[in-house]
């Protein structure tokens, strides 16, 4: 004990010379370096060497082979005599689609439902509350599977679709909806659009420095919608009101025309956004629960509204406490758009899975999978950090 | 002054209230206490019994409790838990040999004894460790038997719940001392070890459990060498193993943090090297700390093993699909579902309320200020 205690406070264990803590976490790290290496050495060798018999040829490239198979959700065209590189490149797209669409959807709503949680209202509250603990407990893949069935065998056929809105028709095919056909005033409209997004921003400057020298406020909000709107509803109006909508319509048991989301995309869409989202109400509550209640009640004491409270002083407080959580909800909202393998939807993930049965070579369409997850999940955290930070500038 | 100062609440005595009066103030203040409350709450009471009275009628009156198949539920329109009273074995136990089921049931009423232990006794932490390894290593024995003339059952029938919960457990045991290694890797000053523990951590969390089980049981066979082979099960496990280890550690390093500076200092003052000081001082409080959010992360990790009907073993889902192929039920998807999402919620409900009791006791317990 003595010798030990002498040891670790001299540095040398009995005068040894592997007892100095330098050479000792020198040895470790070299040790533990060294069976790392070791492992994956042997991994790679036992590898190279079933893979030689199974004549199998190491390498990428497979990925300009011809894929052979079909991909039922495509943003660029893709037919089956295209690649392998492209088809990976399809269902990319489509994961990162889903995972963009869903962390909007996520956000608004999450948020929606952790103001709803700490409502006045005891009837709001206890809905919430079970919102939050049901879709909590029970599996994302269950949820999912369940709301595929939803859309694809509760649903009605195309011949009886429900027309939720004109000419927007729901049936076991998918959401049909209207596009409007290209005219090329749209693209003066988004000119008009941005020019007002640009005024609202100055707008919003001027607004804010003239309360801060008079006191007097200004209706930004209002101002900021009307010069946003207007310009692109003026240049539409001038430019004679060209509104022509390819329509879905019902063509033997499908529908033609307008644009279709297919029960797949829609499935993983509503399930990962109805999942995420009482995650993120979580987060959302705990949040504006870590302001303290003083916060509040001054809030009230300058004469500020409810809404108003929440608004400007309550969230621009609680967000600094939501933003890194936040983060860890998108990157699994972002990951968990993989279980779209379990219904059918061809994300990355399904394609990736595809290839890898076809032409068995899974060490390297896992090496791709990985490393491009890896690279989602970088750029997401980065992105979120640095908006962490811009945030915490805003501190005093 | 002391004019003044009169005792101001005994001016307000409560006067006695029945209980209709007592309600109709409570429902003043929790639910009509603005104009946009009470429509708020007009709006959701409609819903919700827009909602509930189908929902009761489709579950309880139109429901169908016992018939040879679904064409007697197709007819009155309800629910059809017929079909869950015909397959409860099946969905609960899949394939494994029907006269030997009461080893599967022990299995699942060992760890649903062992959830209720853990979470209504106290008990200290090694008596706890003891008790859920002693389960874990029962069960598997009971899951394979080949002994007291209980029949060899092979890791391919070990299907339904108890494959759930096992995988939960087994892989967040075996998970959790590679947890703790990493934890601590995480946090050493060897800048090799700290990048190896690092590179395992954020390789695993950045990537989708689903990509590591394709790695586990496609991969894998490729790694060993020619002639060794492994069941998909194990490698299934492995992944799970990896992929929780990597989230533990995370929940461990949490609790690593909050220990304040002046407990290590304490035991470098005593003399301890690094690995007593680690195990008599900081793990013991660090882990204590970090209990509910270790609990949480098995909680999640219960509900992620159902992914693995994804890579063909059948699991409690994998069981509910495989009986809907039956041509007698074709039509129970939502009855199926509902069994599956009831055992899931029934178990993720009490343990995250166990989690958040304990999370409570334990902020109450700790004395001093808050430390990062």
């Amino acid at each position: 004990m003595t010798a030990d205690v002498h040891g670790s406070m001299s540095g040398s264990a009995g005068g040894r010379w592997w007892g100095h803590p330098r050479a000792r976490s020198l040895i470790y790290q070299i040790g533990a370096v060294a069976l790392v290496t070791v492992i994956i050495a042997y991994f790679a060798h036992n590898a190279a060497v079933n893979m030689a018999r199974q004549g199998i040829a190491a390498g990428f490239g497979f990925l300009s082979r011809e894929a052979g198979f079909e991909i039922s959700t495509t943003l660029i065209s893709y037919t089956p005599a295209d690649t392998y590189g492209r088809a990976l490149l399809v269902g990319l797209l489509n994961t990162l689609v889903v995972a963009a669409i869903g962390c909007v959807l996520t956000t608004i709503f999450g948020v929606l439902l952790g103001i709803a949680r700490l409502s006045s209202n005891w009837l709001l509250r206890q809905v919430t509350l079970w919102y939050v603990e049901i879709f909590r407990n029970t599996p994302l893949l269950l949820q999912l599977v369940v709301w595929w069935d939803l859309l694809r065998i509760s649903a009605p056929g195309p011949r009886q679709a429900l027309q939720i809105l004109p000419n927007v028709f729901v049936s076991n095919r998918g959401l049909a909806y209207p596009v409007p056909v290209g005219n090329e005033i749209y693209i003066w409209m988004l000119v008009a659009a941005l020019i007002g997004v640009s005024l609202t921003i100055l707008m919003a400057r001027w607004a804010k420095r003239r309360q801060e020298r008079t006191g007097e406020q200004f209706h930004t909000i209002l101002a900021g919608c009307a010069l946003i709107l207007l310009p692109p509803l003026a240049v539409f109006l001038a430019g004679g009101a060209p509104l022509e909508l390819d329509k879905p319509a019902l063509a033997g048991f499908n529908f033609k025309g307008g644009a279709i989301i297919g029960p797949e995309f829609a499935a993983l869409l509503f399930g990962l956004v109805a999942n995420t989202s009482a995650f993120v109400a979580e987060i959302v509550r705990s949040g504006i629960q870590a302001v303290s209640w003083g916060q509040t009640e001054a809030a009230g004491a300058l004469g500020l509204r409810r809404g108003q409270a929440l608004r400007l002083v309550i969230l621009p407080q609680a967000i600094r406490v939501i933003i890194p959580p936040m983060t860890s909800e998108y990157l699994s909202l972002t990951k968990n758009s993989s279980l779209a393998v379990g219904i059918g939807f061809a994300d990355f993930v399904s394609v990736a899975n595809t290839e890898m049965n076809q032409t068995g070579q899974a060490i390297e369409v896992i090496a791709i999978l990985m490393a491009v997850y890896l690279t989602i999940s970088l750029a997401i955290s980065a992105s979120m950090n640095f908006y962490n930070r811009f945030m915490a500038l805003v501190e005093r | 002054m002391t004019d003044i100062t009169h005792d101001v609440s005994s001016d307000f005595v409560e006067p006695r209230r029945g209980l209709v009066e007592k309600a109709s103030e409570w429902a003043r203040t929790n639910l009509f206490n603005s104009v946009l409350n009470s429509l708020l709450t007009l709006v959701i009471a409609y819903g919700l019994v827009r909602l509930a009275i189908p929902l009761f009628n489709w579950a309880i009156v139109d429901a169908t409790f016992s018939a040879p198949n679904d064409t007697v539920c197709k007819a009155k329109g309800g629910a059809c838990w017929a079909f869950i009273a015909d397959w409860a074995n099946f969905l609960l136990f899949g394939r494994f040999p029907a006269p030997e089921r009461w080893r599967p049931a022990l299995v699942i009423a060992i760890f649903v004894a062992l959830m209720l232990v853990s979470s209504r006794a106290r008990l200290s932490g090694k008596a706890l460790l003891g008790m859920w390894a002693a389960g874990v290593a029962v069960s598997i024995a009971l899951m394979f038997g080949g002994f007291l003339g209980m029949e060899y059952v092979e890791t391919d029938l070990w299907n339904g719940i108890p494959l759930n919960l096992l995988l939960t457990i087994g892989g967040c045991g075996v998970a959790f001392p590679v947890a703790i290694l990493a934890a601590l890797g995480r946090r050493s000053r060897m800048p090799a070890i700290r990048w190896i523990s690092i590179g395992y951590i954020e390789l695993i969390r950045g990537v989708p459990l689903i990509t590591v089980l394709f790695m586990a049981t496609v991969m894998v066979p490729l790694f060993l060498p020619s002639g060794v082979t492994i069941a998909k099960l194990w490698r299934a496990e492995v992944a799970f193993t990896l992929f929780f280890g990597a989230y533990l550690a995370e929940a461990i390093r949490g609790g690593l943090q909050v220990i304040p500076r002046g407990q290590y200092e304490a035991a470098d003052a005593l003399g301890l090297g690094y690995w007593r000081k680690t195990w008599l001082v900081i793990l013991p409080q660090a882990l204590t700390i970090s209990i509910p959010s270790l609990v949480n992360t098995s909680i999640s990790a219960f509900k992620d093993t159902v992914l693995i009907t994804v890579v063909g073993i059948f699991d409690v889902l994998g069981d509910v699909n495989n009986a809907m192929n039956a041509p007698e039920w074709r039509s129970a998807y939502w009855e199926g579902y509902s069994f599956v999402a009831l055992i899931f919620f029934a178990v993720c409900f009490y343990m995250s309320r166990y989690s958040q009791r304990l999370e409570r006791s334990l902020s109450r317990a700790r004395p001093g200020p808050r430390r990062n």
